[in-house]
């Protein structure tokens, strides 16, 4: 007992330390990172409560590819500068959300810390998991026979999230076709489009010029330079 | 020395999804409010393990399993929703895309 609550404590200050991380860092760098701590501390919290399956898709799918997605996003955008802290949009926001916040906190303080440590409720309605069954075994069985239909409709989600992540990315208007693809595949069309930026690298500022009223930033100057050395 | 219950486990939650609801409402760059929403998610998942501990059953685990799921999906799109305004307008916050202000 001395030791879980030990673990338990040392756990939660890391959590908690991470969360203020996300919250106050300027760096959106730093926020990511400090995201990974806590996502790591819930994942031991996770372990601590018997939950093992959960605890590695934590790990795994959080801090594996959700958090590295995030700071190749902020890697792709160049937005790794501190963001100023000087001015808010809103008159009041600030105090307004710490008093949303505090009000939220001592709310669900007050409902947890009132009725003492009892949970109501009936116990072990779908199936138990006092360790007559290991923690993955049981998962899988419940996901798989009573929550059939979720976990199907959740694949499709997840089809759905794909296409529609490749549609929001893409370029607006811009459909996929051979004149895209001048010699056949990718890489011979990024190696061009490499030397037409090396090459026509002084006359960029002149093309810029040209094109200032465009409000794509980059994509445009390129398309004009290989055509020009095409 | 006090018993290790889930009321600890709870109150912990209860603290990390305060912090992420204060870090969405006050922030500014979109990327530093979905990472705040994500301390949210993670918070009412500790809380559905805790209580699936509490109960001895099996459920609470299941449906963070679909929360972990939707969380991933979410961010996907959201991610690919804040690149394409990105690319329209280096360096946008929260408070630029306003275009639907009535």
């Amino acid at each position: 007992m001395r030791v879980e609550m030990f673990t338990f404590l040392l756990t939660a200050a890391i959590c908690l330390a991470g969360s203020f991380g996300v919250v106050l860092l300027r760096n959106p760098v730093h926020n990511a990172l400090s995201l990974v701590a806590t996502l790591f501390g819930i994942a031991v919290l996770f372990i601590q409560q018997g939950a093992y399956f959960l605890a590695a898709i934590q790990v795994i799918v959080y801090a594996g590819a959700i958090v590295i997605l995030f700071l190749f996003v902020i890697m792709l955008l160049g937005v790794d500068r501190a963001e100023g802290f000087d001015r808010e949009p809103i008159l009041g926001q600030r105090p307004a959300a710490l008093a949303a916040g505090v009000a939220i906190l001592g709310l669900s303080l007050t409902a947890l810390l009132s009725v003492g440590s009892r949970v109501t409720g009936q116990a072990s309605t779908l199936a138990a998991i006092d360790g007559a069954e290991p923690n993955i075994n049981a998962l899988a069985k419940v996901l798989f026979t009573d929550y059939v239909f979720a976990f199907e409709i959740t694949s499709v989600l997840l089809t759905v999230a794909v296409v529609g992540a490749v549609v929001l990315a893409r370029k607006a208007g811009a459909a996929i076709d051979a004149e895209e693809f001048p010699d056949g595949t990718a890489a011979d069309l990024l190696q061009v489009r490499y030397e037409a930026t090396e090459v026509a690298d002084p006359e960029l500022g002149q093309l810029d010029d040209g094109n200032a009223s465009d409000s794509e930033p980059s994509g445009d100057d390129t398309e004009t330079t290989t055509e020009a050395l095409r | 020395m006090l018993a290790l219950n889930e009321t600890w486990y709870l109150v912990l939650a209860a603290m990390i999804f305060t912090i992420g609801a204060v870090g969405l409402l006050t922030r500014k760059n979109p990327l530093v409010m979905f990472m705040c929403v994500e301390l949210m998610l993670n918070a009412v998942n500790l809380t559905f393990v805790s209580f699936s501990q509490a109960l001895n059953d099996i459920a609470g685990q299941a449906i963070v399993f679909f929360v972990l799921v939707v969380a991933a999906a979410e961010v996907v799109v959201g991610l690919g929703i804040i690149v394409a305004i990105m690319r329209r307008r280096q360096g946008a916050n929260a408070d630029d895309i306003s275009l639907l202000r009535g």
